[in-house]
């Protein structure tokens, strides 16, 4: 049983049963997720992306400690790796490179498989950090699996989005390709200490420019919304950083930025406007659940599996089965 | 959607600086559908009970080369129980003289693996020991 109060005051073992809960959508777990959510909203969220060993997770380890020594702001970690699609097993690394952050209370490192997700985060990962969030941590940092093209989901849970990079990955062509620029609020070329760093640097430059005006796609979906904020997006300029994450060295500038992106966000109004965006996909996702739910709850099951055979044999397309088995059987 | 893993922590306690046999274990456990969490070399105690504790784990797998086992392995159950994960089973792994077994279990230890076991001996050991529900 899942003890609130006991998670409010920090306790480590209420947190971290009450994340499994959430992890596994148990009753008890999203129970949770309703009681927890009018304390949310507080946290950082910074999202940490990136091809595998980069360095995001040598990366997520630093920028604690500057965030822990330099800030006093407590810092909770999630970090995503992939779960094998045979065997739903997972071997989750990340902590290896986190060692230094063990003995710390204000600390607290949360490994999730991906458990069949695609988009570099788990299915549960925003329930999660939300429930991070509500414990009351000040900065959430969330590594994604790090399979490159299509992570962009992390954009939309995190209120600053890092960009990993480091010399030697085929920059030029990949970064083009990969589409992950454009979500990258803040870009760090990790491994700096290696040569190439000079042309990592000028190609990832190069398609900044290129994507400039792409980069408003990130929020996109609400016109109106969208344009109003054009034009104070386009004040935010990427930085591009140069780090050597096993040498601690660029980091205190990594952290300052990330500061500034959030600073930046609440005076520009961004913010809440990034906080409305993930609460309205999130409520039209639940809807879409429940709604489903609910209606297929009103079907009795020899019936849809009867049409379902129609189907099979090719009788029926998928949509005619829906509007036909919705024509006879209403919320 | 409600789905539960059998969670593992698979840690290297002591100064030895031999993982190879400590991934074979993770990697085979992994391919049993466990979610294995592994944490690298030259772990204290009090690193892997903090490790423990936050992932919240099933199962706690030592892998001991260094002979130390006496010393570490009571410690890491102490202070896993005083963290309060009293259902956490610890396994343990590597070159353990037959007479250390019999502390090692009584100290609270589910079962000792020699380095001839083979790992999907260890898996359905795991999967049995520990009820999923
Ligand atoms: N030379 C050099 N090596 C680094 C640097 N940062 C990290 N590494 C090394 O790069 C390897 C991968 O680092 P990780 O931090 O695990 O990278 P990652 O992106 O988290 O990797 P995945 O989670 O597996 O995708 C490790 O061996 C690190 O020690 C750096 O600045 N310079
Ligand atoms: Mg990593």
């Amino acid at each position: 049983m899942i003890d609130y109060d006991l998670v409010a005051q920090g306790n480590q073992l209420a947190l971290s049963r009450l994340l499994t809960e959430v992890e596994n959508g148990t009753q008890s777990g999203r129970k949770a997720l309703d009681d927890f959510f009018i304390k949310s909203g507080r946290a950082h969220l910074v999202g940490i992306t990136g091809a595998p060993g980069t360095g995001k997770s040598s990366l997520v380890s630093c920028l604690t400690r500057v965030f822990r020594q330099q800030y006093s702001m407590s810092v909770a970690i999630v970090a995503i790796d992939p779960s094998s699609p045979f065997t739903g097993g997972a071997i989750l690394g990340d902590r290896v490179r986190m060692r230094d952050l063990a003995g710390d209370p204000g600390i607290f490192i949360r490994s999730m498989a991906s458990r069949g997700a695609l988009g570099g985060l788990a299915n549960a990962t925003a329930g999660v950090v939300q429930i991070l969030d509500a414990a009351g941590f000040d900065v959430i940092m969330i590594e994604t699996v790090g399979a490159g093209q299509n992570e962009v989901d992390i954009a939309r849970l995190a209120h600053t989005t890092i960009v990993v990079d480091s010399p030697g990955m085929g920059d030029d062509i990949q970064a083009i390709k990969a589409g992950i620029l454009e979500i990258a609020d803040i870009l760090v070329i990790n491994k700096a200490d290696r040569p190439g760093v000079e042309n990592t640097e000028r190609a990832l430059r190069a398609n900044l420019d290129l994507g400039h005006t792409v980069m408003m796609n990130h929020n996109a979906g609400h016109a109106t919304v969208i344009s109003e904020i054009e034009s104070q997006r386009k004040d935010w300029i990427p930085p591009v950083l140069r780090t050597i994450a096993t040498q601690n060295s660029g980091i205190t500038e990594v952290v300052s930025s990330i500061l500034d992106h959030r600073r930046f966000l609440e005076e520009s109004g961004l913010w809440a406007v990034r906080d409305q965006e993930r609460l309205r996909t999130e409520v039209e996702h639940q809807l879409r659940e429940e709604l489903v739910e609910r209606w297929r709850k009103t079907v009795p099951a020899e019936k849809y599996e009867e049409v379902l055979k129609k189907v099979y044999a090719r009788k029926l397309s998928p949509g005619t089965a829906i509007l036909t088995l919705m024509g006879d059987y209403s919320l | 959607m409600a789905e539960k893993k059998v969670r593992v922590l698979i840690a290297k306690p002591g100064l030895d600086g031999h993982d190879r046999g400590a991934k074979v274990v993770a990697r085979a456990l992994r391919d049993a559908g466990m979610e294995v969490i592994y944490t690298g070399l030259r772990q204290s105690p009090e690193m892997i009970a903090e490790a423990a504790l936050q992932e919240d784990v099933d199962v706690i797998g030592l892998s001991i080369l260094s002979g130390a086992h006496l010393v570490l392995v009571p410690k890491v159950i102490e202070l896993v129980r005083a963290n309060g994960q009293n259902d956490v089973q610890v396994f343990v792994g590597g070159i353990i003289p037959d007479e250390d077994v019999e502390a090692l279990l009584k100290a609270g230890v589910s079962a000792v693996y020699g380095p001839g076991t083979s790992t999907s001996t260890i898996a359905q050991d795991i999967l049995a020991k520990v009820s999923v529900d």
